[in-house]
């Protein structure tokens, strides 16, 4: 057994868990934050991607005891209260879902994208920088012009606050 | 996953003697082989030493001729280093173009090269590029480091530490991967040297992984042009057959990932 000490969303989260332990378990089984979704479990589908220290991972693939210190950014600390974050009104507006299962995944990667590229993305970078995050219900095409549109407002808040 | 215990050593000296203190232990490193491996039951370490806080394993170095990166530096690193771009763009081209964003994020360099996974990219750089390889006991020069699937010159408990390229005049990398899993079906790496040697590694289609093709290399050597390797095909018996490609479809692919990246010098061509 080890004891981690790993922020969640901002919140400090001490626990003793099983050196096995996987971030994702971490998350979903000793936190109850389920938004995050393990689909194929093998590094693959990126429905458990989540954000570490600014990076984009997939926490089937991290044990929770190597992040610890770590701060972690899951889809349930995105929205503001009842305002969804930008990418997530982006995702609802364009219909950027069909099922939902991979959605969580999807937005914590194009959150991460559009910090990485300050907003500046095309829809080739966006198809390329998605490669880790499979839809199962194919449902692609929306999901890209959900990212591009966030990205678009993104670098228009950031233009005005430059000013 | 079977129970395993995790330890975070600080040095160099604290993990290699942990190792050989300890029954059945592994080096962690990014771990995207590596745990799916144990998720999946087909390994199961008593002990893992995770190596990342190490601080001889991370960093680049970059000399006139030379370009060291520490094992523990991710592709994501490698693929964005300025550094390395600014004398080997295929290098960083090869880094941005494992697995994807996620993955480029954790997996690091001394993972694949340990690992000596048949269709990883790396061992075909270091192959190419005459790398040493230097352990926490001792340096091998690439020549003697892999040897075979899964399996290089590394004893148990030798941990490598650093990954020393040989910075060439020009190289490229070109890449036809599987659709779905994105691994190499053929990759090649070519590199002129500063002293006019040219090496052609290929990954992704031996049969006892990477190998550097000697027939090619002595044909761009007579002429560095791309259509120096036209039709020029390696033995297919040397070649993996498996359900993605048979081997003669991977002997055709060997072909044209070796012309590609003499077309695609100073960059990466990824299919």
């Amino acid at each position: 057994m080890s004891n981690v000490a790993i922020t969640v969303n901002g919140t400090l989260h001490t626990r003793e868990i099983e050196d096995r332990t996987l971030l994702v378990q971490f998350l979903r089984d000793h936190l109850g934050l389920t938004g995050t979704h393990v689909g194929c479990d093998t590094t693959q589908c990126g429905a458990c991607t989540v954000i570490v220290d600014g990076k984009a991972v997939k926490s089937c693939t991290i044990l929770a005891a190597s992040v610890d210190g770590a701060s972690v950014s899951t889809v349930e600390g995105l929205a503001d209260g009842e305002k969804l974050h930008d990418v997530q009104a982006a995702f609802h507006e364009h219909h950027g879902l069909q099922c939902g299962f991979c959605t969580p995944g999807m937005i914590m990667a194009s959150v991460n994208m559009i910090e990485r590229h300050d907003g500046v993305l095309d829809e080739a970078t966006v198809r390329h920088e998605l490669e880790g995050n499979l839809c199962r219900c194919t449902g692609y095409h929306n999901i890209v012009k959900a990212v591009l549109s966030a990205a678009e407002k993104h670098r228009a808040a950031h233009a005005v606050a430059a000013e | 996953m079977y129970e395993t215990r995790y330890h975070q050593p600080k040095t160099l000296h604290e993990a290699v003697g942990l190792f050989s203190e300890v029954e059945e232990a592994a080096y962690l490193s990014g771990g995207h082989t590596l745990i799916p491996t144990m998720k999946g039951r087909l390994a199961a370490p008593a002990h893992l030493i995770d190596v990342r806080r190490i601080p001889e394993l991370s960093g680049i170095t970059v000399g006139p001729d030379r370009i060291i990166i520490g094992a523990a530096t991710t592709q994501a690193t490698v693929a964005a280093s300025e550094k390395i771009r600014a004398l080997i763009p295929s290098l960083c081209g090869l880094a941005g173009s494992i697995g994807d964003v996620q993955v480029r994020h954790v997996g690091t360099i001394g993972g694949s090269v340990a690992n000596n996974d048949p269709a990883a990219d790396y061992p075909s750089a270091v192959l190419a590029l005459d790398a040493t390889l230097h352990t926490d006991r001792r340096s091998i020069p690439a020549s003697e480091y892999f040897a075979g699937l899964y399996t290089t010159a590394l004893e148990p408990g030798e941990l490598l530490v650093r990954v020393e390229f040989k910075v060439p005049e020009i190289a490229g990398y070109a890449k036809f991967r599987n659709p779905a899993s994105r691994y190499a079906l053929a990759a090649a790496f070519v590199a002129r040297h500063r002293d006019g040697n040219i090496h052609v590694a290929i990954t992704g289609a031996g049969n006892s992984g990477v190998f550097r093709w000697a027939e090619a290399e002595e044909a761009l050597q007579a002429r560095f042009e791309p259509d120096a390797v036209q039709g020029l095909l390696p033995d297919e018996n040397d070649l993996m057959g498996d359900m993605h490609a048979p081997a003669d479809y991977r002997a055709h692919l060997v072909g044209v990932v070796t012309r590609r990246a003499v077309e695609n010098l100073g960059g990466t061509l990824i299919e």
